[in-house]
């Protein structure tokens, strides 16, 4: 599907710092982050992009600047146009960008989603909480240096944590993430197993 | 060796409404037929365990029929889910609040294990939080499943001590 009008060209006119964004699909644009809550308005109220699809974030990883990226996914319902506006954070230790929730209220959820999975502020945001994990957790668990298993903190409940003896574990793997991968295999006949056999619980992982 | 005696079961009339008998066998009796869940409902697990509550496997027949969100009135916990950090402590607190005595069901792979949820949000097994008396496979289990492991804590308890435990309490 083609964009009925040039998002790109529009953008650029208004705000010079837009440049085009590699897409497969849809129409994608860069822009700084100061014009991120003007340049989203001006999508929704003079380009029709009426629907916010989604809000999400990327982390390129430790040691990259720019480490953080926004992005957000606008849909036009009228004329059934999707566009993908990205955005690099500023700051690669405390990353921030403008809430949007005054433009939709559906990203309320969504950016206190992106701030408890990446630890990204949404500067402007009416009640920037965790939403996913709990109050209280240490860390930010879709940063790329945060293990998939976990880190061994303590329960969100102290007094269960007392009672029980429970932490929060870093999970056992033993070789896992647990796939079935498509060709390796016979699918009909497989159990998800682990990529890496050479361990167990039991035995210990040899040294690389 | 053949007799003329016909009454092989319990007649009042001979044995004048009293019937004897081990205080375990009675208590077990009345314990094993009316084992009232508490449906800890976290996931899909909890759709079978709807599917084994309705007609066509009729938890009914067990005495177990009585699914109410209500612990205190409770006997069994069957835990259908997978089990959260962040839910740990609500579980842990609902068993907290039944009464004794009181058994747990680990329903499918990850109430019992965390199932294929290595991750950093759920909890390894519920029985990091509350002891657990019957495991069951699977992902979900089979309603069947669900049913053969209520017969199996049936069998267990029918083995208490429960006078024992009463004296000891």
């Amino acid at each position: 599907m083609s964009a009925t009008v040039d998002v790109l060209a529009v953008l650029k006119e208004k705000f010079p710092a837009a440049t085009p964004r590699p897409s497969l699909d849809h129409p994608a644009v860069n822009l700084a982050a100061g014009d991120i809550p003007a340049a989203l308005k001006f999508l929704r109220d003079e380009q029709g992009f009426d629907f916010l699809v989604d809000l999400t974030a990327v982390d390129w990883a430790e040691g990259v600047s720019p480490r953080f990226t926004v992005v957000y996914h606008l849909l036009s319902t009228g004329r059934h146009d999707y566009v993908r506006v990205a955005t690099d954070c500023p700051s690669d230790e405390a990353p921030a960008v403008a809430s949007v929730v005054s433009l939709w209220a559906g990203a309320n959820w969504h950016e206190r989603e992106v701030y408890d999975m990446f630890g990204i502020n949404f500067t402007g945001h009416p009640d920037l909480r965790r939403i996913l994990m709990w109050d209280g957790y240490p860390y930010h668990p879709l940063r790329k240096e945060f293990p998939l298993a976990g880190i061994d903190t303590p329960l969100p409940d102290a007094e269960i944590m007392a009672e029980t003896g429970a932490r929060v574990i870093a999970a056992p793997m033993a070789g896992g993430p647990f796939v079935a991968s498509p060709g390796e295999i016979n699918l009909t006949e497989a159990e998800p197993r682990a990529k890496d056999e050479s361990w167990t619980e039991r035995r210990a992982k040899p040294d690389a | 060796m053949v007799t003329t005696n016909t009454e092989i079961a319990y007649n009042s009339k001979i044995e004048g409404e009293v019937i004897v008998s081990r205080m375990d066998s009675i208590i077990n009796w009345i314990r094993t037929n009316s084992m009232w869940p508490m449906p800890m409902g976290l996931a899909c697990c909890a759709i079978e365990l709807m599917g084994t509550a309705s007609s066509r496997f009729d938890i009914a027949r067990f005495g177990a029929e009585v699914m109410r969100f209500s612990p205190r009135q409770s006997d069994c916990m069957i835990v259908a889910g997978t089990v959260t950090y962040k839910m740990a402590s609500a579980v842990r607190r609902i068993y907290d609040q039944m009464a004794e005595p009181k058994w747990v069901i680990a329903m499918g792979a990850c109430a019992s294990s965390g199932g294929m949820y290595r991750s950093y949000a759920t909890l390894q097994g519920v029985d990091h939080i509350v002891p657990v008396d019957v495991y069951i496979s699977g992902c979900p289990p089979r309603p069947e499943a669900l049913l053969d492991a209520l017969m199996k804590l049936q069998a267990k308890v029918r083995h208490e001590r429960s006078a024992t435990n009463l004296r000891r309490a």
